[in-house]
């Protein structure tokens, strides 16, 4: 664990991809099955530990130290975990056995008493010589793992306190972040399994095909990735596939694409679902339902599951149809987040798959076809099972250019869409000869959103950015005025510009600088003075932790408008309006723009 | 006589009227001690300075040969008289030539360690605990979660990086008086043998270790170094040189810092670090106690840091215990990682791009 845990340490702070995917392919390599399956599970999300509250940690921690320290510590370092791994008592120096893990004080010079092991002070300080001993060997994470899914409630303080004691300061970070589900690291599922492709030949999309069905520790998947053993093989009869995805369009990229080439399709504002269904090896047939990162939500939707009665696996949005209308996603959120579901919910918000692609059909993989193969054999599918409407085709939406296609994306009411408009986010653009290949390759598959909004800023803070930006102030706070004549922070931006607008911006902000904090610079931003930004976003949301009062969805720097005096950049009630105001917000029928994360995956 | 006869605090530092001088004072004076050559504890202009040879000759590079009307060089252990007192100078294993000072009148002893720590450095005496009425500590890492690695440990993180990626510029912000050249003893005992490139800050103060028979290897401006030399070096620079404009000779660097700050992730964030480095000059949580139980003292004074917390302990341990609260100390190397940069009144990214 200690070691996993300054995997978990160094990726945290590591901004690069290619950086993180090399420190974890670096691990697997050093490190024997069972151990990396384990931490591949845990980087995956495949784990999932027993939560712990803070609550418990905190009475571990008062249990063992001085509440003045504590107190002191907690407000000094600000996160309780982080505090609770660096206070938490080590067993006394001279108790420990020579060991070949370095332990956290090594050869001192100061020839004087070390604590003792009994100190006059009552808590804190000692600890058994047999703990000691424990300590001095690694944890392996599979004992972790272990001992969270066997224990029960009541065992809980005392089983993650002898774990405690037997790791060193970043292993109890690691392990506290990880019960506590605080573990940031900035690690995707599809980042670690690129680490285990590069252990061996293959590609990170041949890890992606064979992980279904796989569980931990892995072993027969390192095998196969290090050259060592046979390709795993899955006994699940309806297993996921990995989805493909699609990059956004820039307005700069369309003059470059052939509108012949592509087929368009509505982007609708659900959640995407891959439908399996197939036959098991005694013939009864499994229908799951997964989300696009894999995780099985059949359980949340058995009134869909139930319904489906086709062999194959299709790909389409999961979307609630009311009198064969679709419904706000605002509605969609009643029913997701819940591993179980009530026959009323089911009811009041009937589950729908508006599908657009299928993957399977009758045993036959059909992910290799061009799509308008695989659209050909999807509209048969469908057509050949009605599924008490419970199933229907995302239509085409057709375009002799460009300029056709961004009228129909405007208005999407008047050019096919009708009634269920207001679920339309924008066009999906296939390539009609494009293969279903997962991942997210750059080219068969564009986004086009509507418009996104846009205000005009004025910069006031920067922050220095990571990786190749480390010297460039390239982090953004950006405020508008508000009617007292003030300028109050609405955003932070961090992308958006280009490398050249990088250095003018950086430039403006070395020479404007009229505070700073840490590696936080105030810019000047007066009336006259200061420089003020033009900021696209996707969507506004009420919050009370800001101060002013309004949170940006993905916002990022548009346009530097040198020649726009600050004085005459947007005030805040221009946003105020926008979240009011139907015009600005035809898909959130409430005060929210934007979607909200979840779980379950967002398209 | 009381302590406070024999020292006490005024707006320049701390003063003795029984022997009229101060220690470590923040503004010019008469007459100075000075414990050790960081610049807020020695600073130039004073009327006479008493300290180490080696702290002398580091205000002299620092300053010039003029930083002092009159200087005189102590020996370690050597007791000098002052106005009927005694004072000697110990080592206080924070830096070299760096100091403890203890002053002895009428039976009563204080100890003004300046800045200290216990733990092993090659580059410095080690740390000697003078028994004492009073010990005078200053408290930068008195918290207890304040509990430094062996420097072994952390030279290996660095180490270890340098073999995954060999490409790129491992960039070590460091102090350049004390902990770069802590740094590089260390990387030499770990068996980098490479050449250590050096910021122009750091080139003198690393000459004049080497007089000191300290063999820190070979060292290179690291403006002269070509790509090549550049590619999987170690760059020693001040740690502000790290967010300097500086730093963009190295495409894609690793960014590393070696401070105690390191310890506290968010402190490591919000300095921009990627490869944090946990190797202080000031003594931890544990050393302080350790220190100074092997005193014997009666009386704690704490000077700068988290004194709320040790004078805490040390109450509770039966000693008399206060804090002097003085300003001016700790700034020099706590630059880079102020440890109390408030952040602005800014958002965070409301959420996370899709």
């Amino acid at each position: 664990m200690n070691r996993f845990a300054a995997l978990l340490d160094r990726l945290a702070y590591e901004p690069r991809r290619n950086g993180k995917i090399r420190l974890i392919a670096d691990y697997f390599r050093h490190t024997p099955d069972p151990e990396r399956g384990w931490a591949l599970a845990a980087l995956t999300g495949a784990l999932s530990f027993r939560n712990a509250k803070p609550g418990l940690i905190r009475q571990l921690i008062g249990e063992r130290t001085d509440p003045v320290l504590f107190a002191l510590s907690y407000d000094y370092v600000g996160d309780l975990s982080e505090t609770v791994a660096l206070m938490w008592p080590a067993p006394p120096l001279a108790s420990l056995p020579p060991s070949p893990n370095p332990l956290p004080h090594g050869e001192r010079a100061l020839d004087v008493e070390q604590p003792a092991p009994s100190p006059p002070r009552g808590e804190g300080w000692g600890e058994g010589d047999g703990a000691a001993a424990q300590r001095a060997r690694d944890l392996p994470l599979s004992a972790i793992v272990h001992a969270f899914t066997h224990m029960g409630r009541a065992e809980m303080p005392a089983t993650l306190a002898a774990l405690l004691d037997r790791l060193d300061e970043t292993g109890r970070w690691a392990l506290l972040k990880l019960i506590t589900g605080g573990l940031r690291i900035g690690v995707s599922a599809r980042l670690a399994k690129t680490a285990v492709a590069a252990l061996g030949e293959h590609a990170p999309d041949a890890i992606e095909l064979v992980w279904p069905g796989l569980a931990p520790p892995y072993e027969e998947l390192f095998a196969w990735a290090e050259g060592r053993g046979p390709k795993p093989e899955t006994e699940d009869p309806a297993p996921f596939r990995p989805v493909m995805l699609s990059h956004p369009l820039e307005e700069a990229d369309v003059d470059k694409l052939d509108p012949a080439a592509f087929r368009a399709e509505w982007k609708w504002d659900g959640i995407r679902v891959q439908a399996a269904r197939a036959a098991g090896p005694d013939g009864r047939h499994v229908t799951r339902l997964y989300s696009r990162t894999g995780e099985d939500i059949s359980g949340a939707f058995p009134d869909l599951a139930e319904a489906l009665a086709f062999d194959g696996v299709v790909d389409g949005e999961l979307l609630i149809l009311r009198e064969g209308r679709v419904q706000s996603f605002n509605v969609l959120q009643q029913r997701l987040n819940r591993k179980t579901v009530s026959a009323k919910l089911m009811l009041e918000f009937p589950a729908h798959i508006r599908a657009y692609d299928v993957l399977v059909a009758a045993g036959e993989d059909l992910r290799e076809q061009p799509f308008e193969a695989r659209r050909a054999r999807l509209e048969a599918l469908i057509s050949a099972h009605p599924t008490e409407g419970r199933l229907d085709l995302s239509p085409l939406v057709p375009f002799p250019s460009w300029d056709d296609l961004a009228a129909a994306r405007a208005d999407p009411a008047a050019h096919g869409a009708g009634a269920d408009a207001e679920a339309v986010e924008g066009v999906m653009l296939k390539r009609a000869d494009s293969a279903y290949l997962p991942g997210r390759p750059k080219g068969p598959w564009w986004k086009w959103k509507r418009d996104p909004h846009s205000v005009d800023a004025v910069l006031m803070y920067a922050q220095r950015g990571h990786g190749k930006r480390s010297s460039y102030y390239s982090d953004y706070t950006f405020g508008v005025w508000t009617e007292a004549g003030e300028l109050v922070p609405v955003g932070k931006a961090y992308f958006g510009f280009t490398d050249a607008e990088l250095i003018e911006i950086d430039r403006f902000v070395r020479r404007h600088t009229v505070n700073r904090f840490g590696p936080v610079r105030e810019v000047v931003h007066t009336p006259t003075e200061g420089l003020v930004v033009e900021v696209a976003f996707e969507g506004l949301a009420r919050s009370t932790r800001h101060r002013s009062g309004l949170a940006m969805r993905f916002p990022r720097i548009a346009r530097l408008r040198w020649d726009k005096p600050p004085l005459e950049a947007d005030r805040l009630e221009t946003l105020e309006k926008m979240i009011g105001d139907e015009s600005h917000a035809p898909r959130r029928p409430t005060a929210v723009l934007g979607k909200q994360r979840s779980p379950a995956g967002e398209m | 006589m009381r302590p406070e006869e024999l020292l006490h605090t005024t707006p320049q530092g701390l003063y003795s009227p029984a022997g009229d001088f101060f220690i470590d004072p923040t503004r010019p004076v008469a007459r100075a001690l000075i414990t050790h050559g960081h610049s807020d504890h020695a600073r130039a202009g004073h009327g006479s300075v008493l300290a180490t040879q080696q702290t002398l000759d580091i205000m002299a590079i620092r300053y010039g040969e003029a930083f002092a009307g009159t200087v005189q060089a102590a020996d370690y252990g050597a007791r000098i008289e002052v106005n009927g007192g005694g004072v000697t100078f110990h080592p206080a294993g924070h830096i070299l030539g760096s100091a403890q000072i203890a002053l002895e009148w009428r039976g009563c002893t204080i100890v003004a360690s300046g800045d200290y720590k216990p733990g092993a450095d090659p580059t410095a005496l080690p740390f000697a605990p003078v028994p004492c009425h009073v010990f005078i500590s200053e408290a930068t890492f008195g918290l207890p979660v304040f509990r430094h690695p062996a420097p072994a440990i952390e030279i290996a993180k660095l180490m270890e990086s340098l073999a995954l990626f060999p490409e790129r510029a491992h960039l070590v912000g460091a102090y350049a008086l004390g902990k770069a050249q802590r740094v590089m003893a260390l990387l030499r005992a770990a068996g980098h043998d490479r050449p250590i490139l050096l910021h122009g800050a750091m080139e003198k103060l690393t000459d004049y270790y080497r007089t000191q028979g300290i063999d820190l290897g070979e060292t290179r401006p690291a403006r002269d170094a070509s790509p090549a030399e550049r590619a999987g070096a170690v760059v020693l620079c001040p740690p502000g040189a790290l967010a300097d404009v500086w730093s963009r000779r190295f495409p894609d660097p690793v960014t590393a810092f070696a401070s105690g700050w390191m310890r506290i992730r968010a402190r490591a964030r919000q300095n921009g670090v990627e490869l944090p480095l946990i190797l202080s000059d000031h003594a931890d949580w544990d050393e302080l106690q350790v220190a100074i139980r092997a005193t014997g003292c009666e009386e704690l004074w704490v000077t700068h840091g988290q004194e709320d917390a040790l004078v805490h302990w040390a109450t509770q341990e039966g000693l008399r215990a206060r804090p002097l609260h003085m300003v001016g100390y700790g700034e020099e190397e706590g630059e880079a990682a102020a440890p109390d940069a408030p952040a602005p009144d800014a958002p965070a990214a409301p959420e996370v791009a899709p």
